[in-house]
């Protein structure tokens, strides 16, 4: 009965922004208890993330990954599966981008190589998501737990396959060649300067067209589709879903993969277009990064590139904070991530009965003057 | 605190319940509009209405659930500010909700005393309560084993578990919810037997009930409410049934459904020895076989959970056939040929499901997505790759005229139609397709009166087109007069079958209690 009360603009559009608000204004209160000022912390994250080109190419590459693994998290969850193991996925996936790039880039060149990328970094994430899927779908083991435990796998896996395997030979850092520039995408630098348009360096690349891209097609997939149709109406109610004849089981695997799929895409971003080759714990946290972008966008794309802007701002702002201020730690940007998830998240129903009440007295007024 | 009052009190004494000029919005929705209404001290007070009436906002403002908006409540002739269930308690009033607020592992003493402990010693707590409920159970004839689990015990006793609950918590007025819903014909004789003991103590009772020959049988005065205003209030003695329908519905109403008699022919579905067992072992189903003709409406009738639901779910496809098999328009389907929903659909069979909110429809989904549910993969609804919304829309749209749904939106959220507009909605879906054999799973529940009668008559219609029905009720008066023959459901098995003709209410509920004797011995052997 409440949700009628208030307008879905306030609802999605208002009460997000001043859970963000409080986040900060308790982030403000950390940083004044260890002795700094918050308007000049709040200064260096924003003249940080946004002040200057490079800053801002910084962003938008974190963006880009936050998209992906925001969409990762987003799908799943239309399903009602949590899938917390985007981070492997992500992992997993970069390994099946380098290796497909590492195999190839002597012979290709990176506009032909993307979709093979694509492909295989997409058949690893997906293959890494199954296993958890299949459990879950056919054993009844929980897939939270499943896929938490598949980040630590991956993590291990990935530090024997560099120490062991694709470490480059006669080099003592576990990581694999370097790609051939040839094979590497685009940076935005060349792209701007293919037009004529001088911009700092910074590892944003074109991947963060396929970012967008994969939010159209996720959206597509999910309110255009008969598989959409099937994921949601699981998500919602599962009762439903048997009633209407859908194997739930194979829906559940289906979008466990898609899941895995889309983080995957971390590794294109991160493999083929900054790092230009598979080295220790390239995915840094986009994964769980990736589950606040989808719980603060309401699951639906065009949220979870706003949250995704958020969380790159924040992260590439916060990098700046302690860079400018070496008495403020790295690592309060991690405290604000976790209050704005606390605020976004757990208590994003905290304020709601006080917005309904003030907003409800606001209107009722403009009734009464109108009358 | 629940002392008895003298009858020659009463003329002098303020009326238990006064509520003036309620009233309560939701967003835009107005659910109490000035709503005037008093219940004298010791009488039994029935408030009717159709869903939406808003007869729940009303309960709910009265228990402390909800605050009005505007208005005042006046409890035994004092302004009560009540806010909270505590208040409510407070204040004397007790509810005894439609679906019971008790934890089914406790005893019944531990549920009764759960919250109002008189000491913080448990055992303390527990003496002081048992004396009380002692006293209780003597003064208004409601014998229950203190140390039962309450889970174990029979419907009827779980309620007076909830009505000594609210005893004991010093309630001198009771809100019932629709308390005879899970009852058999026979409890809700007993019931009505213990709310006229407690009239006698002057507790005041208000019954809230869709069902207009409780109304009759048991209340003083009753309240008609309607689109969230009070329409009338009566003395039950000097109304009917038929004036009381029409205040509801706001036009004259037919009651019985209006049929010709039965042509059955062919046999549509079959079904031999269906044994279903659930996940921890439990015969839900006990071999149960039964045919449908094609032009008959084949209605079970039984109190709810004796295997209704697994019927239903076993000859619609969500549950797999374990043991026995079905015939189903010629096609054969048992353990080792497993079709799921979508397969039986394409053998021409339609389903309402019983519980709409739980199976029948996505309350989230908009009306349009809900319209095709069961449907979603068939060519009309979708392109190459993407589904083909438009004719969704245009599909849901269609629905809702020919059922007159309203309102007529297909982009609406399924969860704000009222109940009648839902059920209409799902049965559009079903009968659309014209399906040889439909089965419909509480076809009114939850649905109000002005919408019964199309439900019924649209079912009748797929009857006399020569199609096969099979209803599962839990109405008895909706069984009687909607079907042609009726089968009788105990513990999962079938336990009798006579035409409607032959079915009187005595009748069906002796077989659904089991003969009656069964029933009471069940509950005492769980109990010692």
């Amino acid at each position: 009965m409440s949700n009628k009360t208030l307008p879905a603009w306030v609802d999605v559009g208002v009460l997000p922004l001043l859970n963000v608000c409080l986040a900060f204004i308790v982030s403000g209160f950390v940083i004044l208890l260890i002795g700094e000022s918050p308007l000049e912390a709040v200064k260096y994250i924003i003249t940080g993330a946004f002040g200057y080109d490079e800053g801002i190419g910084y962003t938008l590459f974190y963006t880009t990954n936050f998209i992906f693994t925001g969409l990762a998290v987003s799908i799943a969850f239309h399903a009602g599966l949590f899938n917390i193991g985007g981070e492997g996925q992500a992992y997993i996936g970069g390994l099946g981008v380098g290796l497909m790039c590492l195999s190839l880039d002597n012979f290709l060149p990176w506009w032909a190589l993307l979709p093979f990328a694509i492909a295989a970094g997409a058949a690893f994430g997906a293959a890494w998501a199954f296993i958890p899927a299949y459990l879950q779908a056919y054993r009844g083991s929980h897939v939270v737990i499943t896929t938490i435990m598949f980040n630590f796998i991956a993590s291990a896996l990935m530090v024997y396959l560099l120490v062991n395997v694709l470490i480059e030979p006669g080099s003592m850092a576990p990581q694999s060649r370097s790609l051939m520039e040839s094979a590497t995408l685009p940076s935005m630098q060349d792209l701007f300067a293919a037009v004529g348009i001088d911009i700092a360096n910074s590892p944003l690349n074109v991947s963060i067209f396929l970012a967008l891209i994969c939010c159209v097609l996720v959206w597509l997939l999910l309110w255009h589709t008969r598989l959409g149709y099937s994921i949601r109406m699981i998500g919602f109610n599962e009762n439903a879903a048997v009633y209407s004849g859908i194997n739930t089981r194979r829906i559940i695997v289906i979008t466990m993969c898609i899941s895995g799929g889309l983080s995957a895409m971390v590794g294109i971003n991160e493999v083929m277009g900054a790092q230009e080759r598979i080295l220790l714990d390239f995915v840094a946290g986009a994964g769980f990064t990736g589950i606040a972008v989808a719980l603060m966008g309401r699951n639906h794309p065009i949220g979870i590139v706003i949250a995704s802007l958020l969380f790159g701002a924040l992260k590439q702002g916060g990098a700046e904070l302690s860079f400018e201020n070496p008495d403020i730690p790295n690592n309060i940007v991690v405290v604000i991530e976790g209050l704005v998830i606390l605020f976004c998240g757990a208590l994003t129903l905290m304020i709601k009965p006080g917005a309904e009440k003030i907003f409800l007295k606001l209107t009722n007024k403009k009734e009464s003057a109108n009358v | 605190m629940s002392s008895s009052h003298n009858a020659e009190q009463q003329g002098d004494m303020p009326p238990a319940i006064d509520l003036r000029k309620i009233n309560k919005s939701f967003g835009p929705v107005h659910a109490n509009k000035d709503v005037d209404l008093v219940v004298a001290r010791g009488s039994i007070h029935g408030i009717i209405g159709e869903n939406g009436a808003g007869k729940s906002t009303l309960m709910s403002i009265l228990y402390g659930f909800y605050e009005a908006d505007s208005g005042e409540i006046l409890i035994n002739g004092k302004l009560a500010a009540i806010t909270s269930s505590k208040d409510a308690i407070y204040a004397g009033i007790g509810m005894v909700h439609q679906h019971f607020m008790l934890i089914d592992t406790f005893t019944v003493l531990e549920n009764v005393m759960l919250g109002a402990e008189q000491s913080s010693s448990l055992k303390e707590s527990k003496i002081s309560a048992r004396a009380e409920l002692a006293r209780l159970s003597v003064e208004f004839g409601l014998a229950v084993d203190p140390d039962a689990i309450t889970g174990d015990l029979a419907v009827g006793l779980q309620q007076r578990v909830e009505i000594l609950k609210a005893l004991y918590r010093g309630a001198e007025i009771l809100i019932l919810d629709e308390p005879t819903g899970v009852l058999t014909p026979q409890e809700v004789n007993q019931l009505f037997d213990i709310l006229n003991a407690l009239r006698e103590r002057g507790v005041s009772v208000m019954l809230i009930t869709h069902k207009l020959q409780e109304i009759m049988a048991i209340t003083d005065e009753v309240t008609v409410m309607r689109g969230g205003t009070m329409v009338a209030t009566r003395e039950t003695a000097k109304t009917t049934k038929a004036e009381l329908a029409e205040l509801m519905v706001g036009r004259k109403v037919l009651l019985e459904v209006d049929k010709s008699v039965a042509q059955p022919k062919e046999v549509l579905l079959e079904t031999s020895n269906l044994t279903i067992k659930d996940d921890a072992g439990v015969t839900r189903l006990d071999a149960v076989s039964l045919k449908v003709h094609a032009g008959e409406i084949l209605g079970i009738a039984g109190v709810s959970g004796n295997g209704q639901t697994e019927l239903l779910d076993v000859l619609s496809g969500i549950l797999p056939v374990q043991e026995g098999f079905i015939v189903l328009n010629g096609t054969t389907i048992d353990k080792k040929n497993v079709l799921n929903a979508k397969d039986f659909r394409h053998l021409s069979l339609g389903h309402v499901a019983e519980d709409r909110h739980k199976q029948g429809m996505v309350t989230d989904f908009s009306a349009r997505e809900c319209a095709i549910m069961g449907f979603q993969d068939e060519p009309e609804f979708n392109g190459p790759i993407l589904m083909d919304n438009k004719a969704v829309t245009e599909h849901c749209v269609k629905l809702m005229d020919e059922f007159d749904v309203r309102p007529a939106n297909p982009h609406l959220k399924a969860a704000n139609f009222s109940g009648g507009n839902q059920q209409k909605l799902c049965l559009a879906r079903e009968i659309e397709r014209q399906p040889k054999v439909l089965l419909v799973g509480q076809p009114t529940r939850g649905v109000d009166i002005g919408a019964i009668e199309f439900i019924h008559q649209q079912i009748v219609q797929l009857r006399d087109a020569g199609h096969a029905v099979l209803v599962v009720s839990v109405e008895l008066e909706e069984v009687m007069s909607l079907c042609d023959r009726i089968i009788v459901m105990f513990e999962g098995r079938i336990v009798g079958e006579m035409a409607a003709s032959d079915a009187d209410a005595q009748k069906l509920g002796l077989l659904m209690g089991n003969a009656g004797s069964n029933d009471q011995t069940s509950t005492q052997g769980a109990s010692s």
